[in-house]
C-alpha cells in the first residue's frame, strides 16, 4: 500500500542526497585547491557554504514537520531521525572543507613547504569514506556502512604518519617553517575529522536499517 | 512479576477461532497496550481476563490463564470474585442511572453488604479522589451520574471499579469517545493508577499505546504476533507484520 508519507520521504531522500553531493563537492574542491594551488577553487568552496547551511535548515525543518504531522513509527521513525543526524554530519563535513579551503588560501600565498604526498592519500581515504557512507545510506547497505566504520583506523594511521613527519622534519628543525607546517597539520586534522563524520554517518545507517546501535559499541560490528 | 500469565490460550465463537495459541505474561503494576486491526482478537483477549466472553453463546476456551496462580478459565472459578478482582472500563462510559454517590458505592453494596454509612462515605471519597474527581464533585454527590460530561462519566466508571479494590483494570478503548484534552487527562490518570493497579488497555490509537503503555502486544487474525517493551515495538519491531501495521502499510 502506497502511503502519502512515502511520497514525502522520497522528497526528503532527494534533499539529503543533494546535501551529500554538496558535501562531497566541498571536500573535493578544497583538496584540489590545495594540490593545484588554485585560489579560485578555494574561494568557491567558501562561497558555497551559505547554500549548504540553508539546505541543512530546510532538511531539519522537513524532518520536524514529518514527525509532527505523521508521528512516524519503527522504520519510518528511524529513517527520519537518521536523516536529521546525517544532515548535521554532512553540513559539518562541508564546514570542515571550508576550513581546509581557508588554510589552502593561506598556503597558496607561500612557498611550497614540501611536495604533498600523504595528505592527498588521506584526502582520498576521506573522500572514499564520505562517498561510501552516502552510498550506504542510499542503498541501505549495512555491509558497505560497516566497511566505512572499519576504514577509519586507516585514516587515523595516515594522520599520525603525516603529523610525525611535519613535526619531526619541519617544526622541530626549522622554526621558519612553523606557519606552513601548522597549516598542513591542521589540514591533516581536518581530513581525519571528515573521516570521523563519515564514520558517524555509516553508524547511523546501520541503526536506520537494522535498529542496531554500533556507535560506541565496536563489538557490535563483528 | 506477572499479574496474568496466559498459556496456550485458544478461543472459538462457534466454528470461528478468534484466539490462536496465545502465550504472554502481563506485568504487574504496568500498563500493557493491545493493538491490532479490527477483528484481530484484542478485545476478545481482554474479555477472557474477566470471563466476559461467557455471556456470548457458543464460546469455547482452552488453555490456561493464571491470575494469582488460579486458572480463571476453570469451571470452578467464582465469577463474582473474579470480576471484583478484574474490573473493566468500556468504550462508552456506562454509569448507572443513579446518583454519583450510589454509582461509586454500588459494588460495595453487592460485595460487602452491611457497611456503615461512614464506611461507604469513605469509599466514595477515596475512589473519587483516586480518579481526581473529588474536588469537582464533592458537593454534587446526590446528582444523577447521567448529568456528568463524557470524561467525568468515564472517570466515574473507573472510580466505581476502584471502589471494590480490584487488582487489574481492563480498558477497552476507554478514550474513543473523548476529545483530545479529555483523552490526555484520562491517560494521565492511567499513569497515576498504575502505581496501584495492573492495567491492560485495548486501543486503536497507536499513538496512545505508544504514549501510555510500558508493554505492547500486537495481534493479527487471532494471533499474538509480537509482545514486548513499548519503546522496542514502536522503534524496532522484530516482526515484519508489526512493522507494516504500525507504519500504516497493513491492508
Amino acid at each position: 500500500m502506497l502511503r502519502h508519507l512515502d511520497e514525502e520521504l522520497k522528497e526528503l531522500h532527494k534533499e539529503i542526497l543533494k546535501m551529500g553531493v554538496f558535501a562531497q563537492e566541498a571536500i573535493f574542491k578544497s583538496v584540489e585547491s590545495l594540490k593545484n594551488r588554485d585560489k579560485d577553487m578555494a574561494q568557491e568552496v567558501i562561497g558555497n557554504d551559505q547554500k549548504i547551511d540553508e539546505l541543512e535548515l530546510a532538511i531539519d525543518e522537513k524532518c520536524i514537520d514529518l514527525i509532527a504531522r505523521y508521528q512516524p513509527m519503527a522504520s519510518d521513525l528511524r529513517y527520519i531521525t537518521t536523516g536529521m543526524k546525517i544532515n548535521a554530519e554532512l553540513e559539518r563535513i562541508a564546514d570542515i572543507a571550508l576550513d581546509i579551503a581557508q588554510r589552502s588560501l593561506f598556503l597558496i600565498g607561500k612557498p611550497l613547504l614540501k611536495p604533498l604526498v600523504d595528505i592527498p592519500k588521506l584526502s582520498a581515504v576521506a573522500q572514499n569514506m564520505v562517498r561510501d557512507a552516502i552510498d550506504a545510506f542510499i542503498k541501505r547497505d549495512v555491509q558497505l556502512a560497516r566497511q566505512v566504520v572499519l576504514a577509519d583506523s586507516e585514516a587515523d594511521k595516515l594522520r599520525n604518519q603525516v603529523q610525525d613527519e611535519l613535526i619531526n622534519d619541519y617544526l622541530a628543525l626549522d622554526s621558519k617553517t612553523a606557519e606552513r607546517a601548522v597549516a598542513l597539520l591542521l589540514i591533516t586534522r581536518f581530513l581525519e575529522r571528515i573521516c570521523d563524520h563519515a564514520t558517524n554517518v555509516a553508524e547511523d545507517v546501520i541503526y536506520m536499517v537494522e535498529a542496531r546501535v554500533v556507535k560506541h559499541h565496536p563489538e557490535e560490528l563483528k | 512479576m506477572a499479574a496474568i500469565n496466559v498459556s496456550k490460550l485458544n478461543l472459538w465463537y462457534g466454528d470461528f477461532q478468534a484466539l490462536i495459541n496465545i502465550n504472554a505474561n502481563f506485568s504487574e503494576k504496568k500498563i500493557t497496550a493491545m493493538i491490532g486491526p479490527s477483528g484481530c482478537g484484542k478485545s476478545t483477549l481482554l474479555r477472557v481476563f474477566n470471563r466476559m466472553n461467557d455471556l456470548i453463546e457458543g464460546v469455547r476456551v482452552t488453555g490456561k490463564v493464571s491470575i494469582n496462580s488460579e486458572n480463571i478459565i476453570s469451571n470452578k472459578t467464582d465469577l463474582i470474585v473474579l470480576r471484583k478482582k478484574v474490573g473493566m472500563v468500556f468504550q462508552r462510559p456506562n454509569p448507572f442511572p443513579l446518583s454519583i454517590y450510589e454509582n461509586i458505592v454500588f459494588g460495595q453494596r453487592v460485595h460487602a453488604q452491611g457497611l456503615t454509612k461512614v464506611k461507604l462515605d469513605e469509599v466514595a471519597e477515596d475512589s473519587l479522589r483516586s480518579v481526581l474527581l473529588w474536588d469537582e464533585l464533592k458537593d454534587k454527590l446526590n446528582k444523577s451520574a447521567l448529568s456528568l460530561s463524557l470524561e467525568q462519566k468515564q472517570r466515574l466508571c473507573i472510580a466505581r471499579l476502584i471502589a471494590v479494590k480490584p487488582e487489574i483494570l481492563l480498558m477497552d478503548e476507554p478514550c474513543s469517545t473523548l476529545d483530545p484534552q479529555a483523552t490526555s487527562r484520562i491517560e494521565e490518570l492511567m499513569r497515576e493508577l498504575k502505581n496501584n493497579y495492573t492495567i491492560i488497555i485495548v486501543t486503536h490509537n497507536m499513538q496512545q499505546a505508544a504514549r501510555v503503555s510500558d508493554e505492547t502486544g500486537f495481534m493479527l487474525l487471532g494471533e499474538l504476533v509480537e509482545f514486548g517493551k513499548t519503546e522496542e515495538i514502536f522503534t524496532r519491531p522484530r516482526d515484519k507484520k508489526t512493522e507494516d501495521y504500525i507504519t500504516g502499510r497493513y491492508g
